[in-house]
């Protein structure tokens, strides 16, 4: 096990072994994505009180899990630089940044079309959402630490440090909706309790949430290979794959 | 089937335009996110290739 991930570390590794993965999750993104947009925009019964506007949250609540989920593994991945000092981890926390932004980018609008119609206002300073902005501002600091430091050994560890800092708000985001008075509904799933939806509801919304995991994780590895290329330009491995392409 | 026919598939119940702006918009997001990074890759690769074939002349050059 510790061997195998001791490889997967190896820049190399990672970008054989993600080039073998790559096809399976792009497929498996594929056909959850469009099987849960087509269930969601379809055949998802209309909401008692929010009609059809309901259809939004099969786009706004994955994007919003991913959105902080996504934020937990870079903030990992910079963990990981700092502890072990692997190059590779200082790669995936670089290349979630600027996908984590978009998603985190995509929950904010989404929620804010929902919210139009649901709370009659795009937009209100509550807890939870200005929670949510702060989240789209670390991703944007991560990114503009990593572009404003010419050393990229400094770089790896100040991004690494802001992103573990900015861990703290997640916690913040997940709570908000309890600890403060918000318009924001309370969380309607859960790992460990029953949801409060009916299974012809929360069942797409599980395959979407699913189907932006693998699209996530399929954006990430596409952007860590491309930037494996980048760094390892030096050796004789990405030499060749260079000339033969 | 939750609609009978297409224009109220269209209409969402008045819903529409909200439902089908965030569905646009979620497409350009993915759409963005997928092309990037293929750009990217391409640039970097026609990069190197550059500095690989003036590393190569500046050999023979000296040869």
């Amino acid at each position: 096990m510790w061997k195998w991930f001791h490889k997967l570390g190896a820049p190399r590794s990672f970008y054989d072994i993600s080039g073998r993965l790559l096809p399976w999750f792009w497929t498996i993104a594929a056909l959850l994505l469009t099987t849960g947009v087509v269930w969601a925009l379809a055949y998802v019964p209309e909401d008692y009180q929010q009609g059809n506007s309901v259809r939004i949250m099969y786009i706004h609540v994955p994007a919003a899990i991913l959105s902080q989920s996504g934020y937990a593994m870079m903030a990992f991945a910079g963990a990981v630089f700092l502890i072990w000092r692997i190059k590779l981890a200082d790669v995936a926390l670089q290349c979630a940044a600027p996908i984590g932004a978009s998603i985190t980018f995509l929950a904010l609008v989404t929620g804010s079309i929902w919210g139009k119609p649901t709370w009659g206002t795009w937009w209100v300073w509550d807890a939870r959402l200005t929670s949510t902005l702060v989240l789209l501002f670390l991703y944007i600091g991560v990114m503009a630490l990593r572009a404003a430091m010419e050393n990229r050994e400094s770089a790896g560890r100040a991004t690494a440090l802001l992103a573990l800092v900015g861990v703290v708000n997640l916690p913040i985001i997940k709570y908000s909706v309890d600890w403060w008075f918000t318009l924001h509904q309370g969380s309607s799933f859960s790992l460990t309790e029953k949801p409060a939806m009916p299974p012809e509801m929360w069942l797409p919304l599980l395959v979407m949430v699913l189907g932006f995991y693998f699209f996530f994780f399929s954006l990430w590895m596409m952007r860590i290979r491309v930037e494996i290329i980048n760094r390892e330009f030096r050796t004789d491995w990405v030499k060749k794959l260079v000339a033969a392409s | 089937m939750n609609f009978d026919s297409f224009s109220s598939f269209i209409e969402m119940g008045g819903y529409g335009l909200y439902v089908w702006s965030a569905y646009a918009i979620t497409l350009i997001v993915c759409v963005y996110n997928i092309t990037r990074p293929i750009l990217m890759r391409k640039q970097v690769i026609r990069e190197q290739k550059r500095s690989l074939q003036h590393l190569l002349s500046d050999k023979e050059d000296l040869v």
